[in-house]
């Protein structure tokens, strides 16, 4: 019988070969064709654990921290192991209720997926912390985690600092290769973000090897692929933390910036923008509510105004517009002009504010008094410069020499989002005049008197300084001197802000007529009731027209006149004259940094100007509708009155020219009404005005009438 | 065989390839444990002395088994011919003693506890007792196997137990018996009944899969279109209509009414549910009328398919070498249940890889088809009917086993011979195999 079914041995033995092959074809398809199931153990079993390193500090020049570490704590959870908690009590502690707990834990788990912890409710008061802790073990799957926040002990230069913030997912884009993780924290503007690979330091990574209970079992692989947290490295500064904090004091309750550098360095001592916020506010739990308001706040105060803010130079470019003529020997230091009061060579007059004889006698005179026709009549020179054959290869030159004062362009601060502001184009000339034929230097003759299309920052504008007080060179302004251990790579970064940026050949026998110009100022010019107790100092005013209200009131200057070592730039929008607010302004900073103290008159002069209130009657009128009322100042005041009474201190001689001007105005036909220079202006008028679109628009047409002193 | 065999009656005749092979495996086995098992925290003489853990209880049962088999290697070979029925009997009398006195462990009660905190699973050695009396049947000179009387005496000899364990909820050894199949096959079963019961088991998975109207209209539309084919074909043999007509009706009933009664009264609960989610399907588990009964109170247990989806990442995670003996996170950090026993083969899998994964197979194919060939140079039917059900018995196991680790089988409890934990099984193969091993080495003699 079995003879008959030997055969059936070889059939069961290729049944047995047919499963066994498909056994190997399915081991195969699961261990050598498919990666997900290393990925899905690793997931299961390895437990990564970061380790944040401490971010790095920045000092100022006297090794004070501006920035930070604290230690706060978040309650974190995995969703997966967050089985049989207590919610009731959970919710209870925490003051949520159902509703939001479970909205929390789906949230965390569609950012962080259900087997990685997230962030249930981050910045733990120490109450509710000390609350948690007690009641840890009621919450499984629950945990407190540490980690570090900055604070900013000395409340300041928020915006020179900028903020950290939690990576999103456009950030996580941008920045795929470094490593980020969901939950992160990173620099998102300010120094933090221009320096965030220096500050941020290296992560650790621990890999532990986990139970199916999730419980810890030790290092995996004894730690051969643990990381080590290498803690951020410092930077340090030559900002001085007195000197920004009065900045910031003076520019309370006025919209503006203050921008001071060490001229022999580059080095940024003060950046001041107006309205700020407290950097502290945005760390911790009240960054939630901080952020928002900012953000809809319409002073913008997260705006940097010092790097992004574009105003007309006003009066303050004229040392510049005098350089270009004498380097090109258009004029000599002994030039003057004729000025009784109006230029008129272009037609159309333009005013100016002095009208005695001789006041432009010579380029030292006329900056001293600030004369605009003569500096109106020097541009016109440049432009017109026989050397070269029309006035657009004129117009490229000056604008040549512009951007190498460093106007026009950026300047590569260690800043993100830097402004170049605007010398304009000729090709925006020959689009408005259509075609360069049909244009000349009368055409933006305000160009002159640093009105027109001209812009520039409060940067670029205390650069400029710079670039006069050292007598033809600059540094690129900075903020980092130096970082902790310096590298190569370091160096590199840093290369820059260490080259002396020598781009004009200008000898500097032109720089120190200029100088001793400004020097008048200070003594008997626009800006003569200004005094730096001590110290000799340059400067020049400046008072902006502008499209959007009342003058900006502008000063730039540089001190000791004879070895400087600060070169300031302020700048108050819609305050009025540049001497009136923000001349003192940059006296006070000057005084505070070169005696590294005030003087008690002084002192009062900072309380005063501190509490005055220069905002403008549209954005107080924004408050009170928004009822933001907290951010108005508690005490008001009647600017206008108050301006006048500065203005008798400083233009004593001048008080009778007003009279004058007005008449000077009814023979200005040509022109449309302008905004009246000085007469005292009442609030109401001025809000009137700001806040009808229709005059504001009337406005921007109109030509400028030059103003300037 | 060595020279020195020639003198010693012991190991004459023995095929000592397949000792080899049962101890490499053996010791395979015991290695898999302690990879599993292993706590770097103790201080492995101690806990092997002390026999606390799974590891060193597995080294005991194998050297108690290698006492076991030298002794059936010593006995005549003739008792095992002789105590065929009465040892079939006594295995079913301990089965059902089981009821009285059973000890439940893991869900099911079918251990019969004895001295020293062991306990006796008698379904395991029924599987050797079977074996026998299957062997002692057919090799009867009045058996005639291709007559369908003695089919159906050897079928009732064989679900016989398997019906048993299904009473004691073991659904894995119920599973088992179909192993003999094997045997009967090669002594002469017709394949129509292999491809009758192949028809039946495809029939059901269509079930499972389709919907069941859907498949009744597909069924009764093919038995029509048969029907009218015939018809055509003047070919009007009432006959074959009828057989037709018969297969349909009981096609029929299958789909309506057979596979629902087995999925809601016979299997429980979860082995429904676990036979649903191979075909990537959820079974309502409130038609259930045996577990609504046994099983009111429901535990919050991890998902269905949670063992074999971490079985399948713990050999998956292995790759192509491994991830190294001892290193693998899967079995460091417990995440496969029964990781010991059932899925032993997931810790091979992660340490070593799809290489010994590999390796392993070949050898077991090897261990497998030099048991057939020992099974076909037997002289007398009761060896190669025994040897067969023995090849029957151990594939089976390795099969169904290894194909639930890696997610081709539904999970039933079918430990894999010679690997798994567990002295009860280890026990019942190498008694299978040196039964096996002690017939050979008469194969010469015609036994009865």
């Amino acid at each position: 019988m079995s003879m008959y079914n030997s055969n059936r041995g070889g059939i069961i033995q290729i049944i047995i070969g047919i499963i066994f092959i498909l056994i190997t074809v399915q081991l195969i398809s699961l261990q050598i064709f498919s990666s997900k199931y290393v990925l899905a153990a690793n997931n299961n079993a390895i437990f990564r654990k970061i380790i944040y390193p401490d971010r790095g500090i920045i000092y100022d020049r006297k090794k004070r921290a501006l920035l930070e570490n604290t230690i706060s704590y978040d309650l974190v959870v995995i969703p997966n192991e967050a089985k049989g908690v207590d919610t009731t009590t959970l919710c209870e502690i925490l003051k949520i209720d159902k509703e939001e707990y479970k909205k929390r834990m789906v949230e965390v788990i569609i950012k962080n997926s259900r087997v990685k912890s997230g962030i249930f409710e981050a910045f733990l008061s120490a109450e509710l912390y000390a609350q948690l802790t007690e009641n840890l073990y009621r919450f499984p799957g629950f945990s407190l985690s540490e980690r570090s926040i900055r604070s900013y002990p000395y409340n300041t230069a928020a915006h020179v600092l900028g903020y950290v913030a939690e990576v999103d997912v456009n950030f996580l884009e941008k920045h795929g290769e470094e490593g980020y993780e969901m939950g992160d924290y990173a620099g998102m503007t300010g120094l933090e973000k221009q320096y965030e690979s220096i500050l941020m330091g290296q992560r650790g990574v621990k890999r532990f090897l986990r139970d199916n209970k999730g419980k810890i079992q030790g290092p995996f692989e004894k730690g051969q692929f643990d990381t080590v947290a290498v803690a951020g490295r410092n930077l340090f500064t030559s900002m001085d933390v007195e000197v920004q904090q009065l900045a910031e004091k003076l520019l309370q309750h006025k919209i503006g910036s203050v921008v001071a550098l060490n001229p022999k360095t580059g080095s940024v001592i003060a950046m001041a923008s107006s309205p700020g916020y407290n950097p502290n506010l945005l760390t911790g739990n009240q960054r939630r509510k901080t952020i928002g308001r900012l953000l809809t706040d319409t002073a913008r105060p997260i705006y940097n105004r010092a790097i992004k803010g574009q105003y007309p130079p006003g009066s303050t470019f004229k040392p510049m517009g005098a350089l270009i003529a004498l380097d090109e020997g258009l004029i000599t230091p002994s030039f003057g002009y004729n000025c009784f009061g109006l230029y008129t060579s272009c037609g159309d007059p333009r005013k100016c504010e002095h009208h005695n004889a001789g006041h432009a006698a010579n380029l030292q005179l006329a900056l001293a008094n600030s004369c605009n026709s003569y500096f109106l009549q020097v541009f016109r020179m440049a432009i017109d410069n026989p050397k070269y054959h029309n006035a657009k290869q004129g117009y490229l030159k000056w604008k040549q020499y512009m951007n190498s004062f460093g106007l026009g362009r950026k300047l590569g601060i260690d800043l993100p989002s830097e402004n170049k502001a605007n010398i304009p184009d000729t090709a925006q000339y020959n689009k408005d005049f259509g075609g360069a034929k049909y244009w000349n230097s009368c055409y933006m003759l305000t160009l002159g008197i640093g009105q027109d299309r001209m812009t520039a920052t409060p940067l670029q504008l205390a650069n400029a300084m710079a670039f006069i007080a050292n007598k033809g060179y600059y540094y690129t302004p900075h903020f980092i001197d130096s970082i902790e251990e310096e590298d190569e790579i370091d160096k590199k970064l840093l290369q820059n802000f260490r080259t002396k940026q020598e781009v004009t050949k200008i000898p500097t026998e032109y720089f120190d007529i200029i100088k001793e110009g400004m020097h008048d100022v200070t003594v008997y010019g626009t800006a003569a009731f200004i005094k730096v107790p001590g110290h000799e100092f340059c400067a020049k005013t400046g008072t902006a027209q502008n499209p959007h209200g009342k003058n900006h009131s502008l000063f730039v200057c540089f001190a000791p006149k004879d070895n400087p070592k600060i070169a300031v730039a302020v700048i108050v929008e819609n305050a009025g004259f540049g001497a009136t607010w923000a001349g003192p302004i940059a006296g006070l900073v000057m005084e505070k940094y070169l005696n590294d103290t005030l003087t008690k008159e002084s002192k009062t002069k900072v309380d005063y100007l501190s509490n005055i209130d220069l905002m403008p009657e549209a954005i107080k009128a924004w408050y009170i509708r928004n009822n933001k009322t907290e951010m108005l100042s508690p005490i008001e005041y009647n600017n206008d009155e108050l301006a006048d009474v500065w203005d008798m201190e400083m233009l004593s001689e001048s008080t009778p020219i007003k009279t004058k001007i007005d008449t000077i105005k009814k023979l200005d036909t040509a022109a449309p009404p302008a905004k009246p220079l000085a007469p005292p202006t009442k609030n109401k008028k001025i809000k009137e005005q700001a806040l009808n679109p229709k005059l504001k628009k009337k406005k921007i047409k109109s030509k400028i009438n030059n103003v300037s002193i | 065989m060595s020279a020195s065999s020639n003198n010693n009656n012991f190991s004459k005749g023995t095929d000592l390839a397949v000792i080899l092979l049962y101890l490499i495996m053996v010791a395979i086995g015991i290695m898999c444990i302690f990879m599993v098992e292993y706590n770097p925290n103790l201080t492995w003489s101690n806990s092997f002395l002390m026999a606390k853990t799974n590891y060193s209880k597995q080294i005991y049962f194998a050297i108690f088994c290698g006492f076991v088999a030298i002794f059936i290697l010593l006995v005549d070979s003739k008792l095992f011919t002789a105590l065929a029925n009465i040892s079939y009997l006594l295995g079913i009398l301990l089965m059902l003693a089981t009821f009285v006195v059973g000890k439940n462990i893991n869900g099911s009660k079918s251990w019969i506890p004895i001295a020293g905190g062991f306990n006796l699973q008698p379904a395991e050695l029924c599987k050797i007792f079977t074996a026998l009396i299957l062997a002692k049947f057919i090799s009867k000179p009045e058996t005639d196997f291709t007559k369908l009387k003695s089919h159906i005496i050897a079928g009732i000899m064989i679900t016989l137990p398997a019906i048993l364990s299904i009473m004691q909820h073991e659904m894995g050894l119920a599973l088992v018996y179909s192993a003999f199949i094997f045997a009967m096959y090669r002594e002469g079963l017709p394949p129509v009944i292999l491809v009758i019961l192949l028809s039946f088991a495809i029939l059901v998975i269509a079930t499972l899969l389709l919907e069941p109207t859907t498949l009744s209209i597909v069924l009764t539309a093919v038995a029509g279109l048969f029907i009218a084919n015939m018809i055509k074909r003047f070919k009007r043999n009432k006959n074959n209509i009828l057989i037709v007509l018969a297969i349909w009706v009981v096609s029929f009933g299958t789909v309506r009414f057979v596979v629902p009664y087995i999925f809601n009264n016979v299997f429980e609960c979860y082995q429904s549910t676990r036979i649903y989610s191979m075909i990537g399907k959820e079974y309502d588990c409130s038609l259930n009328k045996k577990s609504a009964s046994s099983t009111t109170e429901r535990k919050s247990k991890k998902p269905d398919d949670y063992n074999v989806k971490q079985s399948k990442i713990a050999i998956g995670s292995g790759g192509f070498w491994g991830r190294g003996f001892l290193k693998g996170t899967q079995t460091r950090g417990r995440y496969v249940p029964e990781q010991h026993t059932d899925f032993i083969f997931t810790s091979l899998g992660e340490a070593f890889g799809f290489v010994g994964t590999f390796t392993f197979l070949a050898l077991y194919l090897f261990f497998l088809f030099r048991l057939i060939r020992i099974a076909e140079r037997q002289r007398s039917t009761f060896s190669r009917v025994y040897a067969y059900s023995v090849v029957g018995i151990f594939f089976f196991h390795i099969a169904v086993n290894i194909c639930m680790t890696i997610g081709l089988f539904p999970v039933v409890g079918i430990p894999l011979p010679l690997i798994s934990y567990g002295g009860s099984s280890l026990l019942t193969f190498t008694a299978l195999l040196f039964i096996l091993l002690r017939l050979d080495a008469d194969r010469q003699m015609v036994l009865r």
